[in-house]
């Protein structure tokens, strides 16, 4: 299809027109008899068939089909400046993979558009009504769909709902508990030692006790405030990254993962250091007597005899602690959790979404087709937290069937 | 009940293991035990009975201050050892311990291997030596290696009561200390059970000192050499009867007191 104006345009080799549709911004960088005037190039619509009819005809292929150069030929060709500033700011467009590109031109150039969705009781008992209304819609095709498949897992957050997924903000949740794990359990375990082997009831240790089991207490989003005045605000140097050169330039700011993990690792320290204290208690005296009889010192029997007796009952505290930190939404929202994030973090330094706050950002949309993708999220959410829960039982019961 | 307190030593040399000169104990505000003099004889056995409640364990645990563990008790008085008052405050109450071994009324064997209840307490001691040669030679000395020599690996938990007590005696002994102290360490154990740790005690008392408190006086007349009877006053607190040679405690004894008791008038 040509314009009229553009006459000169009579015996186009296919060669020609693939220059026209990839790469020449010209005409005359085409073929120097033509004009010296830019290509204004009109796509078809993907809905029609049109601009698969086109790709097979000018590149002998179908879109699937093409290699990544041509992918990423037609997708610059084709989409704004602005649009493609915006993409590189991303992540530059050339060095992402050939799916995602064609992801891209599927998305920014071919542009399907999901019309309407109905929930699974409605495509069962109103199965005519449905085809009825999807006949009424031009070019139209009805497809049923899960929403939690395979790729729903492993794409990134998306605009368009047809393609979004949970796995950036699935890396997101497990790097913010792998942070509040490591903060909190380390922590809260030497406390509860301290608290039940060394402290010698002065009025300090009261003090620090009665602390401890109110903040078991205090509502999660306090923690959130204080998360973002500490280390959002107060340690932005070092929880930006800004203090070790290795700060993400596009956020630069205190609202990074590191900054979450603290936060959740202060949220559940209370919860560690009261179960594992519980856990310490019931270790038998005539254990500790047992060592103290040999000539064993305070330091020697906690290390050798009290912690690995312990230890099954305070993991069973740290399951609990680290499940909450998991499914903990609020305080990540004051901490300055990202709402829309297509890039997987890779750092501590990094910007962040976690799996509750995508879903709950999901619900929070208008469209329908966005509370379904919450809906496979909880799923995801719920399976996850089984897997963590159910490995974390697992080596509890390896460490005390030793005894 | 002065008497008591004075005329209760038995004629002995220089050749004591351990010594408590007015040792009192105090759990709080309660007075456990008052004015305990005693001198325990170096290579014999010596047992503390008494009826329940009388301070015996108490005086067993101040000879190597297992009573600092009770965040609440405090004690007065001095116990001797080598010359030296164990509760100076220039004294380790960890090093008192690695020289008084103590073995537990019930066996408390560490949840780990044999090897490693053996082995620990050697290690931490700094123990620097042949370790695989320590573990069979405390095992022999408790008359437990025939048994478990081949499952050294297994846990501490898989043996029987008798064997398991025997382990903490070969735990015992394994970081040499001077004297053991038993606390009923036959109390949980069947008769025949009684009867090898009873046996063992006999030859462990060739190299060691050795100190029991049981409630049964058939095993003090059997086993002991000396042997102490203590009672408790109105105010609940205990106190020495009467010292001397079980032989002479348990055929001719001096007090009233102890006559009614081993006669099983009470207690």
């Amino acid at each position: 299809m040509v314009s009229q104006q553009n006459d000169f345009l009579k015996n186009v080799t296919r060669e020609q027109l693939r220059q026209i549709f990839i790469g020449a911004e010209r005409w005359s960088e085409i073929d120097p008899s033509w004009p010296d005037t830019p290509i204004l190039r009109f796509i078809p619509g993907a809905d029609s068939g049109t601009l698969d009819f086109f790709v097979a005809q000018v590149f002998g292929d179908s879109l699937d089909d093409l290699p990544k150069a041509d992918l990423l030929a037609i997708l610059t060709a084709n989409v704004s400046a602005g649009r493609l500033r915006a993409l590189n700011a991303e992540r530059a467009v050339v060095e992402r993979t050939r799916e995602e590109i064609l992801e891209l031109v599927i998305t920014e150039i071919v542009r399907p558009a999901i019309v309407e969705s109905w929930s699974l009781t409605e495509s069962i008992f109103q199965r005519p009504a449905i085809e009825a209304e999807v006949a009424a819609i031009p070019n139209a095709v009805m497809e049923f769909r899960s929403w939690l498949t395979w790729d729903f897992i492993t794409s990134p957050q998306s605009s368009d709902p047809a393609t979004a997924g949970v796995f950036t903000a699935i890396l997101g949740s497990l790097w913010v508990t792998l942070i509040a794990f490591l903060v909190s359990v380390p922590l809260g375990v030497g406390a509860a030692t301290y608290l039940e082997e060394f402290s010698k009831g002065s009025k300090l240790d009261g003090l620090i006790e009665t602390n401890i089991n109110n903040l078991a207490g205090v509502p999660s989003i306090i923690y959130g405030m204080l998360g973002l005045a500490v280390f959002v605000r107060f340690f932005g140097q070092i929880t930006s990254g800004i203090a070790f050169g290795m700060a993400d330039p596009s956020t630069a700011n205190g609202r990074t993962i590191l900054s979450a993990g603290l936060t959740l690792g202060l949220l559940i320290l209370p919860l560690v250091i009261i179960n594992a204290r519980e856990a310490i208690r019931a270790v038998p005296k005539a254990l500790r007597e047992g060592a103290y009889g040999l000539g064993a010192t305070k330091w020697q029997t906690v290390w050798s005899h009290v912690l690995p007796y312990a230890l099954p009952g305070i993991l069973t505290g740290v399951i609990l602690s680290v499940s909450r930190a998991f499914g903990e939404t609020a305080p990540l929202i004051v901490v300055g959790v990202s709402t829309f994030i297509v890039v997987n973090p890779d750092s501590p330094f990094a910007k962040f979404t976690t799996l509750p706050v995508q879903i709950y950002q999901w619900t929070s949309r208008p469209q329908e087709e966005f509370q379904r993708l919450a809906a496979a999220g909880i799923l995801v959410l719920l399976v996850l937290l089984l897997a963590v829960n159910a490995t974390a039982i697992f080596l509890r019961n390896r460490f005390s069937r030793r005894y | 009940m002065c008497a008591a307190q004075t005329s209760t030593q038995p004629a002995v040399k220089d050749n004591y293991a351990i010594e408590a000169r007015d040792l009192n104990v105090f759990y709080g505000n309660f007075h456990a035990v008052k004015n305990i003099n005693l001198r325990i004889e170096r290579q014999k056995i010596t047992a503390l009975i008494g009826p329940s409640g009388c301070g015996k364990s108490t005086v067993l645990r101040a000879f190597n201050r297992m009573n600092d563990l009770v965040p609440v008790a405090r004690t007065t008085g001095q116990v001797l050892f080598h010359g030296k008052n164990i509760y100076d405050p220039d004294v380790d109450a960890v090093e008192v311990r690695r020289r008084i071994g103590m073995v537990f009324q019930k066996p408390n064997p560490f949840p780990k291997s044999i090897y490693e209840n053996i082995a620990w307490g050697a290690r931490i001691n700094g123990f620097k030596g042949n370790m695989d040669l320590l573990v069979e030679e405390s095992l022999r000395g408790a008359a437990l290696w025939d048994e478990v020599k081949d499952k050294l690996k297994q846990s501490g938990y898989s043996l029987s009561g008798g064997q398991q007590q025997r382990l903490c005696i070969a735990r015992a002994i394994a970081v040499k200390p001077d004297i053991i102290l038993m606390d009923e360490p036959c109390s949980a154990l069947d008769p025949i059970a009684t009867l090898r740790i009873e046996e063992l005690m006999r030859e462990l008392v060739e190299q060691y000192t050795i100190i029991i408190v049981t409630h049964n006086m058939q095993q003090a007349s059997r086993v002991a050499d000396y042997t102490a009877f203590f009672m408790v006053d109105d105010a609940r607190t205990g106190f020495l009867v009467e010292y001397g040679e079980s032989d002479q405690i348990f055929t001719k004894p001096k007090d009233r007191r102890t006559e009614d008791y081993i006669t099983g008038r009470f207690g």
